[in-house]
């Protein structure tokens, strides 16, 4: 019963979903007594996923797959779970990896659970908790198919190094035009900044900013704490800021390590998608506003005071523990 | 166009969330359920391309007799006909199964899902359902424009969006973004009239593979009090941070 990881990559670079995946399958392949073989797809640095736990590597270097597409990595990732008879396979959270995961489950006839929060807990059967309900509570799933696919929630796991080399295989897996009857045609993305997704600390506006003009602040908080942007659905319809920084129920689901709401109530469809985050910290003005009942740590005060104040505070803190 | 909503009967978003029987079921005792949001924006999509550029909408869930009041709302709100599998939606890969069914049956060009459904969250039912009928998808939809059979779609990707060009037939994961909020449309009396009229055409399931099941449900642990910083005190917040929480 071998585990099978993908391990995905951006321009060569593997994500830090990909190294999180990577350390979840070592612990499950330690569960079964057996090896962590991982997919790659045109990825630069497969050496670094030896200190991950992953023994061997399936590469795969094609000019037709450097845009993803979903069906055509499915496929190729299918290819890879058939040649190693691959039984149990970990993917991660990330928006391409929940566009293929359903493809790649229905070629397999494989049963799938996506948002998982910790290491099987039962073998035989096959059981996983993942969360259920945006984050209002969790399930324990059995698995009853041969082939089980996990989707990792972003975050959940961590990072575990191992001392390891891993053994790199080229293979070449055929693809079809037919693969491309979906195509990319344009992609507009922010470079350079931390996505929601990748985020250990995301900074999240609302309302109480009063106007977009209001963001820089929010930004340079961002910055120092190396974080993502993000803020509530209110912000996000009126137009202030982009519909991919809306973080909620019906948004992006947060999993950051820090998650800091400044001028956001806290609806409960808000609180549901930011609720996997590890540590929450509230600014408002209004002490009766929900989100204190939801987060580790507040302050009743103006943000307009608060934030500056704490930029200031953290850029000493930072100069002094770099 | 021959156009399919898939559509989930859900609680609606400010529900508590309990379980009983030994926190095996979700307790529905109290909770009144809803379109699930993801689906409201592609049906809402769907009676758009219905009165632009022509063709009928259908809606269909896999659901018990319970999840009738939410299809008449779908018919309310301008669906022509709907269609309920008479069987309870515990699977992801059952509900596409069943789905794929009725697509097969019914001929559509244009089938439009939501990317998940806000209570389970498995978000593969518009990805497996694709596949089994082996046509095009694009996940999280947020932009969708049809000429003929040509179709250019805007999904949303981590930090961005990416546009794609495909060809009917095809399905769709759709979810806020394909239309704005303010054009979601609350059912009027002279819509639940006709609601009442529409053909709800119930089928029974096909056989077909359950590849999961929950053996039981949580919910979260409590958490403690929050811990109040006073405003003039931001080191404290920052020492908290680092030395208790350690998360800078």
């Amino acid at each position: 019963m071998s585990v099978l990881v993908y391990t995905e990559s951006d321009n060569g670079k593997f994500k830090k979903n990909a190294l999180e995946v990577a350390s979840y399958a070592s612990e499950v392949a330690k569960q079964l007594g057996t090896n962590v073989t991982a997919i790659s797809i045109n990825a630069t640095e497969n050496d670094s996923l030896g200190a991950y736990g992953v023994s061997k590597i399936l590469n795969v270097n094609n000019d037709q797959l450097k845009a993803f597409n979903a069906k055509a990595y499915a496929n190729v990732i299918s290819e890879a779970v058939k040649s190693e008879g691959a039984q149990v396979i970990i993917v991660s959270s990330s928006s391409d990896t929940k566009y293929l995961a359903p493809i790649l489950v229905a070629k397999l006839g494989a049963g799938y659970v996506s948002n998982v929060v910790a290491i099987p807990e039962s073998i035989s059967p096959f059981i996983v908790k993942r969360t259920v309900f945006s984050n209002k509570g969790f399930a324990h799933t059995q698995i009853n198919t041969d082939i089980k696919v996990v989707g990792v929630s972003n975050n959940s796991f961590g990072l575990v190094e191992n001392s390891g080399t891993a053994q790199i295989e080229d293979i070449n897996p055929a693809v079809n035009d037919s693969d491309f009857s979906t195509k990319s045609i344009e992609i507009d993305k922010v470079v350079g900044k931390t996505t929601i997704a990748d985020a250990d600390i995301v900074v999240s506006g609302g309302r109480g900013l009063k106007g977009p003009e209001n963001w820089g602040m929010i930004e340079e908080l961002a910055n120092v704490l190396g974080a993502a942007t993000a803020c509530s659905k209110p912000v996000s319809d009126m137009g202030w800021r982009p519909h991919s920084e809306h973080v909620g129920q019906t948004g992006k689901p947060v999993a950051s390590n820090l998650y800091i709401a400044i001028g956001i109530s806290g609806a409960i469809q808000h609180l549901a998608g930011v609720s996997a985050s590890k540590t929450k910290v509230v600014i408002n003005t209004d002490p009766e506003a929900p989100f204190f009942k939801a987060a580790d740590y507040g302050i009743v005060g103006d943000a307009f005071e608060v934030v500056p104040a704490l930029i200031e505070k953290l850029k000493e803190f930072k100069a002094q523990n770099a | 166009m021959k156009i399919l909503v898939c559509i989930s009967n859900v609680p609606d978003t400010t529900s508590k969330i309990n379980f009983t029987e030994g926190d095996t079921k979700f307790d529905t005792n109290g909770v009144q359920f809803v379109i699930n949001p993801n689906d409201e924006f592609g049906l809402t999509r769907a009676m758009w391309f219905k009165e632009k550029q022509g063709g009928t909408v259908h809606a269909a869930t896999v659901g018990g007799p319970n999840s009738e009041s939410t299809l008449r709302k779908a018919l309310a709100i301008g669906a022509d006909e709907a269609i309920r599998v008479n069987a309870e939606p515990l699977d992801g890969y059952f509900v596409a199964q069943q789905l794929a069914e009725v697509v097969k049956n019914g001929g559509y060009d244009l089938v439009i899902a939501g990317r998940e459904s806000i209570d389970y969250n498995g978000g593969m039912v518009p990805g497996i359902l694709a596949t089994l009928l082996n046509i095009n998808f694009v996940n999280t939809c947020i932009d969708l424009q049809i000429d003929g059979d040509n179709v250019t779609a805007t999904r949303e990707i981590d930090g961005g969006k990416e546009k794609i060009t495909t060809s009917l037939p095809l399905v769709i994961g759709g979810q806020k973004g394909l239309v704005d909020e303010s054009d979601l449309r609350i059912p009027n009396m002279r819509g639940i009239m006709m609601a009442r009229k529409k053909p709800l055409n119930v089928v029974e399931p096909i056989d077909a593979i359950w590849a999961t099941n929950d053996v039981k449900f949580e919910k979260p642990e409590p958490r403690g009090a929050v811990k109040l910083v006073d405003a003039a005190n931001i080191e404290e917040l920052i020492n908290l941070l680092h030395n208790e929480a350690k998360v800078i």
